[in-house]
């Protein structure tokens, strides 16, 4: 069985654990179904196809809706592939709950990071700027020299500079889990994930 | 979707909590675990304020402890509070008793 599964982030909350308190983000997980099955002489891969959250097979468009119906699954919203070792051993309409994952156990959760905008080098970099006060003016959050004169003549390359920060795929590694709820689908992460509440989000184990 | 998340907070919250605010007098009887041993401590002091929602309510009290000014702040419904006994209540027109630190 694999161990990864796609969800949805609830939001954060926290929990107490023998008096400490848990900050936890809660991640709304699955039921995810195993749609297609990608193998090594058909695909050139072994891989599973799983979908999470349903919809109405209305709001599908056709070739997706047949592509459900092939697989005889439910339209779901997203769909995502995890690379296995060897797809034969699943069926296509078996379920992946939450109930994979224990409590105490490591994951590592995947998602979109919200976006900022368009940032300066202090948010985006880290970079100090300038001083606040003693008479400086001008010069507060400022990227500074961004290299030497004629000899490059150029700025090099990966130079960090202002633009877009966040809105990009990122993975938290080694998050625990606090709580797994299997009747209501739940599953509680120790810490802070990526994105907005109701982003999606991939929870894979950290083990193998 | 906040729902789903309420539900979770309403298992960790506790049952029975007095009906207490900013101005009261509480006692608060502390579980302190010290290695095997498990005893009571218990502070007593005037309630600054409540604050948050759920199970992240948190309450500040203030006792003066020979002379010094003490403030700890307590998660509500935090499974080490053993119980919260209200001593008397306050007349109080604030809801944050900041005031109450400024010595005359």
């Amino acid at each position: 069985m694999i161990k990864a599964i796609l969800g949805k982030k609830l939001g954060m909350s926290q929990i107490f654990r023998e008096g400490e308190v848990i900050p936890v983000t809660v991640i709304e997980t699955g039921p995810c179904v195993v749609v297609q099955k990608k193998t090594q002489d058909k695909d050139g891969y072994s891989a599973i196809q799983i979908g999470f959250d349903s919809v109405n097979p209305s709001r599908v468009n056709q070739c997706l809706r047949g592509h459900f119906q092939k697989h005889n699954v439910v339209p779901k919203r997203y769909l995502r592939e995890i690379r296995v070792d060897d797809s034969q051993k699943f069926s296509s309409g078996a379920k992946i709950k939450v109930d994979i994952f224990k409590p105490g156990e490591l994951v590592k959760v995947t998602g979109v990071s919200k976006g900022k905008g368009f940032t300066g080098v202090v948010k985006r970099w880290g970079f100090k700027g300038g001083p606040a006060s003693h008479g400086a003016g001008g010069w507060r959050r400022r990227p500074g020299s961004i290299g030497a004169s004629s000899d490059p003549s150029r700025v090099f390359k990966g130079k960090k500079m202002p633009g877009r920060m966040g809105n990009k795929r990122v993975t938290v590694l080694n998050l625990r889990v606090a709580e797994v709820n299997a009747q209501e689908n739940l599953l509680l992460v120790r810490g802070a994930v990526p994105g907005s509440m109701g982003g999606l989000l991939y929870v894979e184990s950290e083990e193998g | 979707m906040q729902e789903k998340i309420k539900k979770i907070e309403e298992k960790d919250k506790k049952k029975e909590i007095p009906d207490f605010r900013s101005g009261d007098t509480v006692a608060v009887h502390l579980i302190i675990n010290e290695g095997e041993r498990q005893r009571i401590q218990v502070f007593e002091g005037i309630v600054l304020k409540r604050r948050g929602g759920g199970t992240r309510e948190t309450f500040m009290v203030r006792k003066l402890s020979f002379g010094i000014g003490v403030e700890r702040v307590f998660p509500l419904h935090s499974p080490l509070i053993k119980e919260i006994k209200v001593i008397k209540t306050g007349k109080v027109r604030r809801a944050y008793l900041s005031y109450l630190r400024k010595s005359h």
